[in-house]
């Protein structure tokens, strides 16, 4: 029997049977001539729209961020056997899980406290005590890690007051860590959450901890959702001999092998090495945005050293050994010095197709900090960056980057702006690349700029999170992304001149 | 009442024995055995209630329901999330409902506008920006024909006035501007979002857009979102019976079709649960019958075309099954092809408003067969549809936790199951093929003759694929 062919969405819409019927619906739909619509196109591209786009102030469109719980969930679920607890409506917590699963393509289980119109009169207090009730009876967690939605923020339920509540009524074991932090998504965006449920758990866990030093350095990888990172500062850490605790270690969740079992707690960052890190010689984080008040509270609370030192591109990670070396004592081992090494030749063997080419970016502060300065290194010219959660402190940081290299001299930088600021960008002052997340595709399709994705959440490309893009090996797989980006393009763009070549 | 409903609720009590006492007795009312016949009385499930906090719902809220489903796919008008930046960034695009036009000139579909509150919004209130925002927005989108106001949580809880706002701009516009109350906290799922979407199409846009000529065929395509193009088949087969769909709800719909939906002479519902309402409106204003249909799998195909045709004169039922006629042998050559890789394949599912029921006769003809279905947020209606297309003795749940849908499937051993997104994932780690019922797992369409080959293809790639078989389990 001949196999049918069968023909999805991709292609039945082509056909022609549909584009008759597309053309017949526009009867109903009482559209705009078309020339007008090719005019207004048109006119979105121009120096004009773009002024208009920049004067707008109380309007977000495609913007590149979310709120603060998606981040508090992120960090609670890298400890292991906890459970991320969410105090607020429950759609909330469905659009964390959902979107988090999507980026992943892992399994995330997350509570909510299903608060509805009568906690919104008399506050969640109910919601809370059964909540806490139900998931430690249910799931069994080793810790409940509380964040919020705005419902709960506006409200001003006390979080405190109900846990000690539920713990006082014997709904959850007393000595059940309950850790809890202030979320609202009114306030800054995932990478602030990322820092609140961090410094909550830690000042919750480690209090009356403090003892004898334990010698290790605590990790901190902040709101970074490449797992092939967490991967790699393990193996990193442990080429130095270096003995530390990864404090919330995303890889455990977010990477766990198929064994055939669903496992709610598949590991992550063992709560007594937690509740030690406050015994740790030093902090380091390889974010400094979303570890900001984390590292600030670990400096004066627990008088620890607390370095923020992003490895993203060669010299961030050169910075990042040598002052990991003062730190511990340790020298880089050569296996190291080789991967840096590695690196540099293929950025050496690449750079004809990075020198010059100008480049829009759009992402989180730390990851484009991190970025603009691989770019430079490579000769690369970053053009238009944008970073919707930017602040003035990131404006100041990414402005000093950019003056250290004659590369970055072009460079503007976008802060709290959106991509369909950079879109018009792209129209009035185009780049050869563009670097953002799954959703700056659309970008891509609009100014028909060659996307490299980078950033998060990535939804339509599988696995690129599973590459780290920290130390010298994330140097060489983000080189290897933004080359060969280059050289489809140029095969694109040659396929039919003289140009196709085959080596180069 | 037979063993097989006997033996089903001694396994439902096992599971719920996990539960503490108060969410072990609420629980119970959402899980029964089903019984087809409809005698036995502890038989039937409680829905549309409240969630338990703490248990893990997959539900979503009211704005999902609003704005990602009723309001989100009509193309040519700006939906606004009116809140903090999250709702509109975790809901962009997730939904794949199609649709033809210029994104970002004369169709807003794919992107994400947000009034992105902030603390300063929630302490002085948000009506202000929200006025600057649409002058903003009419400003860089000439072309919008309305712009919808979704509120989130907040808005409701500051009292904020968006009506007001709304009323005047509009004035001002001249084009809808349809405030929105879905704030996630009302109701108890999604299911609330569908019904407050429906009123505000009734209240601002319906009876109102343009249609030059009427026909004794007209009929309105209501309840089908387009996810991966599913209207799209489907209105290529009313048009090829013959009939004239003058109105798609709202899957590639525009403003205007939303407004002339009042001139069909027949409304055509497929998913009964997001837009019963506006067709009881239409019925009860301006005498509009409905009809429920399914356009899953060519058993219930067939047998929809006739019952649709029969509201319409010899010509149209003539057309109807010269057309069943001319794809039958398609439809039999793709259950030939899938039947023998698939029957007796068992299968549970979970998903929303129509599909725990609608698909199951799509499943039944390639052979498979259902063991478990459920409702996110079904409603009574619902399940009353749902008891007699499912076997005896098969699991009915509502509102189902993910601790009970893991034991479920541990019990039930399924072949394959059908879910969402946050359940997709926790069922490849266990092994159990998983196919998405929400978005189609990016694939589709599902719906009419071009759908069905897609669903057969799926489900087969999903119950057979060789990778499963790699997983190295634990004896």
């Amino acid at each position: 029997m001949k196999t049918i062919r069968i023909k999805d969405h991709n292609e039945l819409f082509q056909e022609q049977t549909y584009l008759d019927q597309f053309e017949n619906k526009r009867e109903f739909e009482d559209p705009w001539p078309k020339e007008k619509v090719k005019e207004i196109a048109e006119w979105t591209k121009t120096e004009e729209y773009q002024e208009k786009n920049f004067a707008r102030k109380n309007i977000k469109i495609n913007p590149a961020k979310a709120c603060q719980p998606l981040g508090a969930i992120f960090c609670s679920s890298g400890f292991d056997g906890t459970m991320p607890f969410v105090q607020g409506a429950q759609g909330c917590v469905a659009y964390f899980r959902s979107h988090l699963n999507r980026h992943f393509k892992e399994p995330l289980a997350a509570i909510s406290t299903s608060m509805t119109e009568d906690a919104a009169v008399f506050g969640g207090l109910n919601n809370m005590l059964e909540g806490l009730e139900n998931a430690y009876t249910l799931y069994h967690p080793k810790m409940l890690a509380v964040c919020t939605t705005c419902m709960a923020e506006v409200i001003g339920d006390d979080l405190n007051a109900y846990i000690r509540t539920a713990k006082e009524k014997e709904l959850i074991p007393k000595d059940l860590p309950v850790p809890f932090a202030h979320t609202p998504s009114f306030v800054g965006s995932y990478i602030n959450g990322y820092d609140n449920m961090m410094k909550g758990i830690l000042s919750s866990i480690t209090t009356g901890k403090k003892g004898e030093p334990n010698g290790k350095i605590n990790v901190i990888m902040g709101f970074d959702t490449y797992t092939g990172d967490y991967h790699e500062i393990k193996r990193l850490l442990s080429l130095m001999g270096v003995d530390f605790t990864l404090l919330s270690d995303a890889s455990a969740i977010f990477d766990s092998p198929n064994t055939g079992e669903y496992k709610l707690y598949p590991g992550g960052t063992p709560l007594e090495d937690a509740m030690d890190s406050i015994n740790a010689t030093a902090t380091i984080a390889l974010q400094q945005y979303s570890t900001l008040k984390t590292m600030d509270y670990i400096r004066k609370e627990w008088s620890q050293k607390a370095l923020a030192l992003p490895a993203i591109g060669v010299k961030n990670t050169d910075l990042f050994f040598e002052q990991l070396s003062t730190l511990t004592g340790k020298p880089i081992p050569q296996e190291i010095e080789d991967e840096r090494g590695r690196a540099v030749d293929a950025m050496v063997d690449s750079h004809p197709y990075v020198h010059g080419k100008r480049f829009a970016l759009v992402g989180d502060p730390d990851q484009l900090l991190g970025l603009v300065s691989l770019l430079m290194e490579m000769g690369g010219i970053p053009a238009h960056i944008v970073c919707s959660m930017g602040d003035k402190k990131f404006d100041e940081d990414m402005q000093s980057l950019l003056a250290e290299s004659p590369f970055g001299s072009e460079a503007k930088v976008y802060s709290g702006k959106d991509m369909w600021h950079l879109r018009s960008l792209m129209f009035t002052d185009p780049v050869d690349l563009l670097i953002g997340n799954s959703y700056a595709k659309f970008l891509w399709r609009d100014t028909g700029t060659p996307l490299v994705r980078i950033g998060f959440p990535l939804f339509d490309r599988h696995h690129l999170h599973r590459y780290p893009i920290i130390g010298y090996q994330g140097v060489l797989n983000l080189v290897t992304s933004i080359v060969n980006t280059v050289l489809d393009e140029m095969d694109r763009k040659t396929m039919n001149t003289t140009s196709f070549d085959v080596i180069r | 009442m037979s063993t097989t409903i006997k033996d089903t609720q001694k396994m439902i009590e096992e599971v719920l024995d996990a539960y503490p006492e108060k969410a072990k007795k609420e629980r119970a009312r959402h899980l029964a055995a089903n019984d087809p016949s409809g005698q036995c009385s502890t038989c039937k499930v409680k829905a549309n209630t409240k969630s338990r906090p703490g248990v893990m719902t997959v539900r979503g809220c009211a704005y999902a329901g609003a704005k990602g489903v009723v309001w989100g796919p009509v193309k040519d008008q700006i939906t606004v999330s009116h809140g903090p930046v999250g709702c509109g960034q975790y809901s962009w695009w997730a939904r794949r409902n199609y649709y033809n036009g210029i994104t970002g000139v004369d169709t807003f579909g794919t992107m994400h506008i947000t009034t992105d509150f902030q603390e300063k919004d929630i302490v002085y209130g948000g009506d202000k920006g929200l006025d600057a925002a649409l002058h903003e927005l009419k400003e860089l989108f000439p072309l919008a024909k309305g712009i919808g106001i979704l509120s989130e949580c907040p808005v409701g809880l500051i009292g904020d006035d968006i009506e007001a706002v709304s009323k005047r701009v509009a004035a001002e516009f001249k084009i809808p501007i349809v405030p929105v109350r879905c704030e996630g906290f009302r109701g108890v799922s999604q299911s609330l979002g569908h019904h407050i979407a429906n009123d505000t199409i009734r209240d601002y846009v319906l009876g109102k857009g343009k249609l030059e000529k009427s026909t004794p065929y007209d009929v309105a395509l209501i309840g089908d979102y387009n996810i991966g193009g599913d209207a799209w088949a489907s209105r290529k087969m009313l048009e090829e019976m013959g009939l004239r769909v003058i109105a798609q709800w709202t899957g590639d719909a525009s403003v205007n079709e939303l407004g002339i939906a009042t001139k069909s002479k027949l409304n055509l519902i497929h998913c009964y649960r997001s837009m019963n309402y506006i067709c009881r409106h239409m019925e009860e204003e301006y005498g509009i019958p409905w009809e429920e249909f399914n356009f899953f799998g060519p058993t219930k195909i067939y047998a929809s075309i006739r019952k649709i045709a029969s509201h319409f004169d010899d010509s149209i039922k003539e057309k109807a099954e010269k057309m069943i006629e001319k794809y039958k042998p398609m439809m039999d050559a793709v259950v030939e092809q899938y039947k023998a890789k698939l029957e007796g394949k068992k299968v549970m599912l979970y998903v929303g408003g129509l599909r725990p029921r609608h698909t199951v006769g799509a499943y039944e003809d390639l052979g498979m067969e259902i063991i478990a279905s459920g409702y996110e947020f079904g409603h009574n209606d619902d399940y009353n549809r749902t008891y007699p297309v499912m076997k005896e003795g098969a699991v009915i749940m509502d509102d189902a936790t993910l601790y009970e849908l893991e034991e479920f499937t541990r019990r039930l051993k399924p072949d394959m199951v059908g879910a969402g997104i946050k359940e997709k994932y926790s069922y490849h780690k266990m092994g159990v093929p998983f196919r998405q019922m929400h978005s189609w797992d990016y694939s589709g369409p599902y719906h009419g003759f071009d759908g069905f080959p897609v669903f057969a293809r799926d489900m087969d790639m999903t119950v057979n694929n060789p990778s499963w078989n790699l997983i190295r389990r634990k004896k």
